[in-house]
C-alpha cells in the first residue's frame, strides 16, 4: 500500500511538472507580448522595454523556465504586480472559499444524482428514465452562468430566500451556509447531471451481472439488492468521472463565483485578467494544476477503498 | 501467372470517396438506431438556418441604438425587448448567433484534423512515442479548459481569431485520445497487415486504411466537442472575454443583462434560452450518435 502511493505520488509530481512546463511554453510560445498587453498600445518602447526587464522577459526563455520551476518548488509564486503581496498568500487567502463551494458541490452532486442514476436504472426505458436522461442532458447542457442566473433569478429576486451577493465572509455557521446554498446549488445540480448519468450507465452494466441474478434468485429483497450487492460496485465509475470533471467542475466554479460576487479562486483569476496582473495569473496556472494533479492522485487512491479487489501494486 | 499475359490494371481507389459511402451509411444507420438524435439534428439546423438568414429575417438592426426605446419589455414592436442602448433583442441572438457558430465550427474543425492526427500517428507508431505523447495529451485533457483558454484569450486579445486559437487548443486532446484508441485496435488486423506486405507506405496504411475506420467516432466527438466550444465561448463572453462589443455574442449579451436583472429579466433570459437550445441540441445530436455506434457506452458521458 505505502509503496503504491509512493509511486503515485512519484507520478503525481512528474506530471505536475510536466502541465506546468506545457503551460509555461504555451503562454510565451503565443504572439503576444505580456508587457505590451499590461501597458496598453500607447506605451512608449521604452516603457516596454523596461518592464520586460522588470518582469525577467529579456532573459532566454530557457532561464525564465528554470526560474519559474525553481520558484514553484519553494513557494515562491512572484509578488502581485497590482497589489504587491506575495501572489501565493492572495491565493491562499480565497482558496478556502473555492474549496467550500466545491465540495459542497460535489456533495450535492453524488447526494441527487446517484440515487437519480438508480432510479432511472432500474425503469429502463420507462418514462421515468427517459425524463431523468433528458434533465441530465440539459443540466450538462446549461453553462453554469446561465444556470446561475437563472437560480439567482428565481431564488434571491423573485423569491427573496438568499443573498444576491454571497460574501462568503459570514462568521455564525448558519450565514455561511446561506451565503453559500445558491452558488452550492448551481455548482451541484450540474456535477449531479453528470453523475446521474454515469450512475445509470453503471447500474445498469451490474445489473446484468451473474451475481445479481443469483441474489434475487435467492429471493434476496430487491431492496437489498440495490444497495447491497450494487451500489457499490456502481461507485467505481463514478469516482473516477468525478475525477475527470474536475476541469468542468473549476471552469463552472468561476463562473459562478461571478455571477453571486463570492470571493475565490474565480474572482482572483478574472480580476488579475482584467488589471493585467501577469505574475498573479501565473500563480493561478500553479494553484490550478495543483488542484488538479492532487485530485487525480485521491481518485485513484479511493478505488482500493471502494473496491478491496484493487491491490495497490 | 504467365510471363506473357498482361500485366493486370490497377484499379485505382479513391480513398476519399471510399471514406465518405462508408461514413454516410454509418450516419444514417446511427441516426435510426436512435431516433433523438433526428430531433437534435433537427433543432441544430434550424439553428444555423437562422444564423444563415439573420441579416434578412431580422427584425432591425442589431447595432442599430434608440436610446427612446431602451429597457423596454417584450412588446409587438421588439419581440423579446430591447437592452440598455434600445438596441433589439431579438436581432442580437440572431446575429450572435453567427458568431458562436463560426467560433464552434471553425475551432473544432481545426482540433478534430490535429488532434485525430496526433493521435493516430502516436496509436500508429506505437511505443514511446506513443507513450509519451499521450500522457501529454492525457496531462492537457486534465487542465480546466475555460482556465486555458482564459489564460490564452487574455494573452492574445479577444478577437475571433484568437478565441479559436484558444478553444481548439483546449479540444486537441480529446480527439487524440478518441483517436488513439480505435487506431491500436484496427492497426493489428489484416488488411493492415496485407497493406504493409504490400510494401504500402505508412502514410497511405494511416489515411487510406485506418482513417476511414476511425472517422465515425472522431465525427461524433467533433458534436459532443461542438458543445462545449459553444459553452466555452459564451463563458469566456460573459467574463468579458468575448469578441468586443457592440458585436452582439450571446455570452456578452448576458452579460450586460445581467446588470440590469434586477428590472429588466428579459435581456439576459432569451440569450440564455438560445444558448441552452443549441448546447442541448448538439448533445441531443452527439449523444444518441454514440450511443448507436458503440452500445457499451449507452448512456455515458
Amino acid at each position: 500500500m505505502s509503496g503504491f502511493v509512493l509511486k503515485r505520488l512519484g507520478f503525481a509530481v512528474i506530471t505536475l511538472i510536466a502541465v506546468l512546463t506545457i503551460v509555461f511554453f504555451i503562454v510565451r510560445i503565443l504572439p503576444g507580448d505580456p508587457a505590451m498587453v499590461i501597458l496598453g498600445d500607447q506605451a512608449s518602447q521604452q516603457s516596454i522595454d523596461l518592464l520586460r526587464k522588470r518582469l525577467g522577459l529579456d532573459r532566454p526563455m530557457i532561464v525564465q523556465y528554470f526560474d519559474f520551476m525553481s520558484g514553484v518548488a519553494i513557494g515562491d509564486w512572484g509578488v502581485s504586480m497590482v497589489s504587491g503581496r506575495p501572489v501565493i498568500s492572495e491565493v491562499l487567502k480565497v482558496l478556502p472559499a473555492t474549496l467550500e463551494l466545491t465540495f459542497a458541490a460535489l456533495i450535492l452532486g453524488a447526494v441527487i444524482g446517484v440515487p437519480l442514476g438508480v432510479w432511472a436504472a432500474i425503469s429502463r426505458n420507462t418514462i421515468v428514465d427517459y425524463l431523468l436522461r433528458l434533465a441530465s442532458l440539459l443540466g450538462l447542457s446549461s453553462p453554469a452562468f446561465v444556470s446561475a442566473v437563472l437560480l439567482l433569478f428565481a431564488f434571491a429576486i423573485y423569491l427573496p430566500w438568499f443573498p444576491v451577493i454571497s460574501s462568503g465572509r459570514g462568521t455564525s455557521l448558519g450565514a455561511r451556509m446561506n451565503d453559500l446554498a445558491l452558488p452550492a446549488i448551481n455548482l451541484g445540480l450540474i456535477m449531479a447531471a453528470y453523475i446521474t448519468r454515469v450512475a445509470r450507465s453503471a447500474m445498469l452494466e451490474v445489473l446484468g451481472q451473474d451475481y445479481v441474478r443469483t441474489a434475487k434468485a435467492k429471493g434476496i429483497s430487491f431492496f437489498a439488492i440495490i444497495v447491497r450487492h450494487c451500489l457499490r460496485n456502481t461507485m467505481i465509475p463514478v469516482v473516477t468521472v468525478v475525477g475527470l470533471y474536475l476541469g468542468i467542475l473549476i471552469g463552472n466554479s468561476v463562473l459562478t463565483e461571478i455571477v453571486f460576487n463570492r470571493p475565490g479562486l474565480g474572482r482572483l483569476i478574472v480580476g488579475a485578467l482584467f488589471q493585467r496582473d501577469y505574475t498573479m495569473l501565473q500563480g493561478m496556472m500553479v494553484i490550478y494544476t495543483l488542484l488538479v494533479v492532487v485530485v487525480n492522485l485521491l481518485t485513484d487512491l479511493t478505488y482500493g477503498l471502494i473496491d478491496p479487489r484493487i491491490k495497490y501494486s | 501467372m504467365n510471363p506473357q499475359d498482361p500485366i493486370p490494371k490497377v484499379v485505382k481507389v479513391s480513398y476519399f470517396r471510399l471514406t465518405l459511402a462508408a461514413l454516410a451509411s454509418g450516419l444514417v444507420n446511427a441516426f435510426n438506431t436512435n431516433k433523438t438524435s433526428w430531433v437534435g439534428l433537427g433543432l441544430f439546423l434550424f439553428i444555423c438556418l437562422m444564423a444563415l438568414l439573420a441579416p434578412t429575417i431580422a427584425p432591425h438592426d442589431p447595432l442599430d441604438q434608440n436610446i427612446f426605446d431602451r429597457l423596454q419589455g417584450p412588446s409587438a414592436k421588439y419581440w423579446m425587448g430591447t437592452d440598455a442602448y434600445g438596441r433589439d433583442i431579438l436581432s442580437r441572438i440572431l446575429y450572435g448567433s453567427q458568431i458562436s457558430l463560426i467560433i464552434g465550427l471553425v475551432s473544432i474543425s481545426t482540433a478534430l484534423v490535429i488532434g485525430t492526427i496526433i493521435g493516430l500517428v502516436a496509436g500508429y507508431v506505437g511505443g514511446k512515442t506513443d507513450i509519451i505523447v499521450m500522457q501529454v495529451m492525457d496531462v492537457l485533457l486534465a487542465f480546466p479548459s475555460l482556465i486555458l483558454g482564459l489564460i490564452v484569450v487574455a494573452m492574445l486579445g479577444p478577437s475571433i481569431s484568437n478565441l479559436i486559437i484558444a478553444i481548439s487548443l483546449t479540444a486537441i486532446p480529446p480527439f487524440a485520445r478518441i483517436a488513439r484508441a480505435p487506431t491500436i485496435v484496427v492497426k493489428e488486423r489484416e488488411f493492415i497487415e496485407a497493406g504493409r506486405a504490400l510494401g504500402y507506405s505508412n502514410l497511405r496504411l494511416m489515411g487510406g486504411h485506418i482513417l476511414p475506420n476511425i472517422l465515425p467516432e472522431v465525427l461524433v466527438m467533433g458534436f459532443l466537442w461542438l458543445a462545449t466550444a459553444i459553452r466555452v465561448e459564451a463563458s469566456l463572453a460573459f467574463i468579458g472575454l468575448g469578441v468586443s462589443p457592440p458585436t452582439a455574442t450571446w455570452g456578452g449579451m448576458i452579460r450586460e443583462g445581467f446588470e440590469n436583472i434586477l428590472d429588466s429579466f428579459w435581456l439576459a433570459f432569451f440569450p440564455s434560452i438560445a444558448i441552452l437550445s443549441v448546447v442541448f441540441a448538439l448533445n441531443l445530436l452527439g449523444d444518441g450518435l454514440r450511443d448507436a455506434i458503440d452500445p457499451r457506452l449507452k448512456g455515458e458521458t
